[in-house]
């Protein structure tokens, strides 16, 4: 009996991939990847005559891949060095804070961290912008990495660091040149999962970012990306058929990703 | 020289986790602050009125809907979630078959809330529509049963690892007094592990309260009460979704408010779960 219910698991989830599969690839095309967003009008025009929708989610991609790279430039430096802090400091009372604190955040919910960054970054800023999303995706992700760095840190061997420091190099140096690219893999795979994670996150875009409908380059102007057009075009009925296809697109990237992820960390533990 | 500096910077950089976390907290109260002391903390959790013409607002039906919502969630995920976490963490333990079940579930875990949520509308709604439970298949079920799917690889990853923690004398023993496979399950592996069993299920609990995007689309958005588990209704963060957008004065305050009741009961929940995971080490 144990074994029907874990392999009725198998059940949403081929029925997930099914269905994105199966309903998305219609639109898939060179086009879908690089024309900007279809309005509402053209697509109730293609319906009618039967055709695909015309366009893409250009926007959406670059958008999220945009957003994405900004806010792991802010998370990851800034992750991985607390991490290092909190492995250099395990009995410290002052990091048993930090660490209780990232656990902390790491539980709140995405749509209340799309808030608190909408009253700081969008107000001040006076306009939904990419930056606003950056800085929520980084909050999400800083956690995750700093959590991540630390195991990763705390399973290497002590002999490391201390012949590092032994041969006279200095902390900066030790930790930077020596600990770091040993314990690679592990953070890379960290940082892998958390951006998958966030890549998909759609609360916490739809009140920083909002979404354009053109592609936007712009730091402090508002940017789609693909989570933000699933649910604008499941808002309307004339684009529903793109909904798929971006789902389809959003899917592959987290799946791939989490493949990756797990290639890297499967190598390193043989 | 440098060691110093370095070592002083690492402590700087450590104090902007905190920062961001009281800067949420100051927002969230400073924002929430308005709606509070025009309604009164009291009134305002025990209030179902979400009027935006008398500006009277309430977000007792928003509690409701995200605790029954999320508690639903636990109980449908329990049978199924147990039992991939036996299966992985005991019966099949290293094999083939049992890695396969993990990177299933692992996949799972990965798709984000919004295709679930699609996935809940265009698939889970036509099923209940058509056993007939509901006329338009959204409400407090359709939206429990996808989230139970959405928690059923955290709380089941979690708990493999706690049942995989019992040692191995104490299962030899068991089996050398006799007992079958599942008595030594019964009576020697969920004691030890339950503790930590049960946090897992509290920190999949906490994950199922925040959700958002999957609860948004599937769960009707009215601002009632839900009266039955076929009702529609609303969670605390499916409100914050919908109703942000043009949202002002009393009504952005009240929201902030509902943001801050829900940042403090899963930061409650989360708590829980994770002092009685550093009870069992």
């Amino acid at each position: 009996m144990v074994c029907v219910l874990s392999s009725i698991i198998a059940i949403p989830l081929f029925s997930i991939v099914w269905k994105v599969v199966s309903k998305g690839y219609k639109q898939i095309s060179l086009e879908f990847f690089t024309q900007n967003i279809p309005n509402s009008w053209e697509a109730s025009l293609a319906l009618k005559s039967g055709n695909i929708i015309p366009g893409g989610i250009a926007p959406g991609i670059t958008g999220s891949l945009f957003m994405v790279a900004i806010a792991s430039l802010m998370a990851i430096p800034l992750g991985i060095t607390i991490g290092v802090y909190l492995c250099e400091n395990p009995n410290n009372k002052y990091a048993s804070i930090v660490r209780f604190i990232s656990d902390l955040l790491q539980g709140v919910p995405s749509i209340v961290i799309g808030l608190i960054t909408y009253s700081w970054v969008v107000t001040t800023l006076k306009s939904y912008s990419a930056l606003a999303a950056s800085v929520a995706l980084t909050i999400m992700m800083l956690p995750m990495i700093i959590r991540s760095t630390e195991e990763t840190l705390k399973m290497l061997p002590n002999s490391l660091k201390e012949s590092a420091l032994a041969l006279g190099a200095s902390r900066i140096k030790t930790t930077y040149y020596v600990i770091i690219p040993s314990a690679f893999s592990g953070i890379f795979t960290g940082i892998l999962l958390s951006v998958s994670r966030v890549i998909g996150e759609t609360a916490p875009l739809l009140l920083t970012s909002l979404g354009s409908s053109s592609i936007n380059w712009n730091i402090f102007s508002p940017t789609s990306s693909i989570p933000t057009l699933i649910w604008d075009f499941y808002n309307d009925p004339n684009l529903l058929n793109m909904v798929w296809s971006s789902s389809l697109i959003l899917l592959t990237i987290v799946f791939v990703l989490n493949y990756i992820a797990k290639t890297v960390s499967q190598s390193r533990n043989n | 020289m440098t060691d110093k500096i370095f070592k002083q910077l690492l402590f700087v950089l450590s104090l902007i986790v905190l920062f961001i976390t009281a800067g949420m907290i100051y927002s969230l109260v400073s924002g929430s602050l308005p709606a509070l002391r025009e309604f009164g903390i009291f009134h305002f959790i025990s209030s179902s009125e979400w009027d935006p013409k008398a500006e009277n607002y309430g977000a007792l039906p928003f509690i409701v809907g995200t605790l029954l919502t999320s508690f639903l969630a636990l109980l449908i995920s329990l049978p199924f979630s147990l039992s991939i976490a036996l299966f992985t963490g005991e019966y099949y333990k290293n094999s083939r078959f049992s890695r396969i079940i993990s990177s299933f579930v692992n996949l799972l875990s990965g798709v984000p809330s919004i295709v679930y949520g699609l996935w809940g509308f265009y698939s889970i709604r036509p099923i209940i529509i058509n056993m007939g439970i509901s006329s338009n298949g959204l409400g407090i079920l359709t939206s429990s049963i996808v989230l139970a799917i959405m928690i059923i690889p955290y709380a089941s990853s979690l708990s493999s690892e706690f049942l995989g923690m019992v040692p191995a004398n104490l299962k030899e023993a068991s089996y050398s007094l006799g007992s079958t496979r599942l008595e030594m399950i019964r009576n020697v592996m969920i004691p030890y592990a339950s503790s930590g069993v049960t946090a897992s299920y509290i920190l999949a609990l906490g994950r199922a309260l925040g959700e958002t995007m999957a609860v948004t689309m599937l769960i009707g958005n009215t601002n009632n009460l839900p009266s039955s588990l076929i009702a529609t209704g609303n969670s605390m963060a499916s409100i914050i979704a919908n109703q942000f957008g043009e949202a002002d004065g009393l009504k952005l305050s009240s929201l902030i408010a509902i943001a801050l009741l829900l940042m403090l009961i899963t930061a409650f929940i989360n708590l829980i779960g994770k002092l009685i995971i550093r009870r069992f080490q």
